[in-house]
């Protein structure tokens, strides 16, 4: 039992510093627009009227890398295009998430047989966070994603050195 | 005017020009033409009072190992309401064809995509260099014999 | 606007700066890069370059056998799914003779054309977020929910739908969802006037767009420029009427065309309007349809099991909500195709950009770039 149990009136609310700042941080987790293809559709689908991304924090979508948390690679990922998803990567500030979202950034999508200029999954180059199966996936699953997200968000470490350690697999 | 009369007319106009008419197959009949004269022949057929081709639909590579590759112009008036199909074949060795970018500018970008599929040279063009691909890619995909490439700049490009 | 600069700009030395917009740009409508050679605000040069979304559609073509097509035809253009692989369906069925029953017709022409009214839908939302009006992004998109909502009572996805097959369509419709088209539509009409009330007469929208990439109509006809962008500019070629297909030449249909009302012929303006117009054209289109649609087959039942055409090549085209989608098919008897090449409409017509933004600002080539409605899907197949 703490010292400080029952000694305050209703009202006030006691709780660890890394549970605050994590409260804080999954409640805004700001995507980059980095539509790429199909997948792009239903991320903006997902943010609009129907689906509301913006009721979990994540409405306000930045379109430069400096000031987003979270970069959802909705969409195939061309070698072409490779060298400039590692830079917008690298361009975001810590902490920062990656959802790869669709079977294309997943693994190359139905690409993956034949496409000669197809990069077979985004985790080649960046790392993920959370995997989004479907082509392309409801907004639904995408919102079933970020919910995902927050959930590891809250769980993790601020104060302390080195990043939380990565459970489970995707949605 | 039907593909024989055309065929006629540009035979007359410009001699050697039409190579032969292929019509045994299903589908839309063709003209075989010579590379060597297509850009004047092309622009008879553009201005042409009773020929009028205004419109270039469509420029295609398509590959016939192991000798011949075909670039086929499918064009189109609307003053008049008809369609012609032209073919050029070329030798797969070595590729090329004078461009048709003078004719119709339409031409600039599926030119482009036809060197890069298949590597024809098109003599004229403004600006040939690879359109879909990175510059560096090597080889040319859509050719029959195209062997994926293992990985590009140190990614793999296996699944 | 440039020509105001002039008395001010012209004792300065200015350098002219090289700034690449894009593949990565909130703007250009996918990951398009343009590079800019800009004298200050005003633009020098545009050269596009593509590529970022090549996915090697035609090389999947040759491997995956002709019904293997369809999924990846709905792909390429995303936001116009239906209608490319309505164009597909069609070139196979006319290299092997093929026949569709009236009501798969009427169907396809149902859906092609619902297909048609959420793709201008999305290109009018963009379009106005392009130049900084956000609320007719979350409208469009809104009308865009009902629509998908019919396609995923029809066929089971949202967006990528492989509907339709050689021969016919995968399913039919019931009476409860062509209820739903027609409720639809009694919903929809009196939205378009909503539209025209909050931004298509907007003084600052008409100052942003009106007179602004105009396109002369000699110009677009030999850059290969198709669909809306070229009715815009003064002709009323639609290949609905002028090279039909499936049942439109039973449709009664006008094609609207640019008139340069607020400014030139075949400005932003004008390929704008020109998609608000053809929208209601499409409810006209629909609604015949609901009134005349028989009762019967949705698919020819002597479809082989095996595509297999004869040896032969053949070109067909239809009209996309961006333009002319040609395919042309080439087939050597085999199950799988010879060689599938994609007239994409906006491929071409992205040519035309370095033509017609000598001098303009910054920011009237984000408003040139939303007007042609790129999709770069469809671009770099």
């Amino acid at each position: 039992m703490s010292v400080i149990e029952n000694r305050f009136e209703p009202g006030v609310l006691v709780t660890s510093l890394d549970t605050v700042i994590n409260w804080a941080r999954r409640s805004s987790l700001w995507p980059m627009t980095f539509g790429l293809a199909c997948c792009a559709i239903e991320m903006m689908c997902t943010g609009f009227a129907r689906y509301d991304l913006d009721r979990f924090g994540s409405g306000a979508f930045r379109a430069t890398p400096r000031q987003s948390d979270l970069m959802v690679v909705a969409g195939t990922v061309t070698h072409l295009m490779a060298s400039r998803v590692k830079l917008l990567y690298e361009q975001m500030a810590e902490p920062k998430y990656v959802i790869s979202m669709g079977s294309c950034a997943n693994a190359g999508g139905p690409y993956w047989e034949h496409g000669y200029s197809v990069l077979k999954g985004v985790d080649k180059i960046i790392p993920v966070d959370v995997y989004v199966t479907g082509c392309p996936p409801r907004p639904e699953a995408l919102l079933d994603a970020l919910l995902y997200l927050q959930n590891r968000v809250i769980k993790g470490r601020t104060i302390a050195r080195g990043k939380a350690p990565i459970f489970g697999g995707g949605v | 005017m039907d593909i024989d009369s055309i065929a006629d007319r540009l035979s007359s106009l410009f001699p050697g020009s039409v190579r032969g008419i292929e019509k045994e197959h299903a589908g839309d009949p063709f003209l075989v033409m010579d590379p060597a004269r297509l850009v004047e022949v092309c622009m008879h057929l553009r201005d042409d009072q009773e020929m009028r081709f205004e419109w270039l639909m469509c420029l295609s590579g398509v590959d016939y190992p192991p000798e011949t590759i075909a670039v086929v112009y499918h064009i189109h008036s609307q003053t008049h309401g008809q369609k012609l199909v032209l073919k050029v074949l070329l030798a797969r060795s070595e590729p090329r064809v004078p461009s048709v970018e003078s004719v119709w500018k339409m031409a600039n970008f599926h030119e482009r995509e036809c060197y890069d599929m298949f590597g024809v040279d098109f003599e004229g063009h403004p600006d040939l260099r690879r359109i879909l691909l990175p510059e560096d890619w090597e080889g040319h995909p859509l050719r029959k014999d195209y062997v994926y490439p293992e990985s590009y700049r140190g990614v793999t490009n296996k699944a | 606007m440039a020509q105001d600069m002039k008395p001010i700009a012209q004792d300065l030395h200015t350098e002219e700066m090289l700034i690449s917009m894009g593949p990565q740009h909130p703007s250009t409508h996918g990951v398009l890069r343009l590079e800019l050679t800009t004298d200050g605000e005003v633009v020098r040069n545009v050269r596009p370059f593509i590529g970022y979304l090549h996915r090697c559609f035609e090389k999947h073509a040759e491997k995956v056998g002709f019904t293997g097509v369809i999924p990846y035809t709905d792909r390429m253009d995303y936001l116009a799914a239906m209608n490319n692989n309505h164009g597909y369906v069609i070139t196979v069925e006319k290299l092997l003779g093929l026949e569709v029953p009236e009501r798969g017709e009427y169907i396809r022409v149902i859906m092609a054309e619902l297909q048609r009214i959420a793709s201008h839908l999305a290109a009018f939302g963009t379009f106005a977020n392009d130049l900084g009006a956000v609320t007719p992004l979350l409208y469009a998109f809104r009308e865009r929910e009902k629509i998908m909502d019919i396609f995923e009572m029809a066929c089971g996805a949202r967006l990528t739908y492989n509907y339709y097959r050689i021969g016919g369509l995968s399913g039919d419709l019931t009476p409860e969802m062509l209820a739903a088209v027609r409720s639809f539509l009694d919903y929809f009409e009196p939205k378009l006037k909503e539209y025209d009330d909050l931004l298509s007469y907007n003084k600052i929208f008409i100052e942003r767009t009106a007179g602004v990439g105009v396109i002369p109509l000699a110009m677009a006809a030999n850059y290969g420029i198709t669909g809306p962008n070229l009715r815009a500019s003064g002709t009323s070629w639609d290949i609905r009427r002028n090279d039909p297909y499936s049942i439109y030449d039973r449709l009664e249909f006008d094609i609207p065309t640019g008139r340069g009302l607020k400014g030139e012929v075949g400005d932003c303006w004008d390929r704008y309007m020109v998609r608000m117009w053809e929208m209601r054209e499409c409810v006209r289109i629909l609604r015949q349809c609901l009134a005349q649609i028989p009762e019967g087959e949705y698919i020819n039942p002597k479809t082989p099991k095996a595509i297999r055409p004869p040896k032969g090549e053949v070109y067909v085209r239809v009209e996309n909500p961006r333009g002319e989608l040609g395919y042309y098919l080439v087939s050597d008897g085999k199950p799988n195709l010879y060689r599938l090449k994609v007239r994409s409409p906006c491929f071409t017509q992205l040519g035309v950009l370095p033509a017609i933004t000598d001098g303009v600002m910054l920011a009237d080539l984000v408003a040139i770039v939303g007007s042609l409605d790129i999709v770069l899907g469809e671009v770099d197949r």
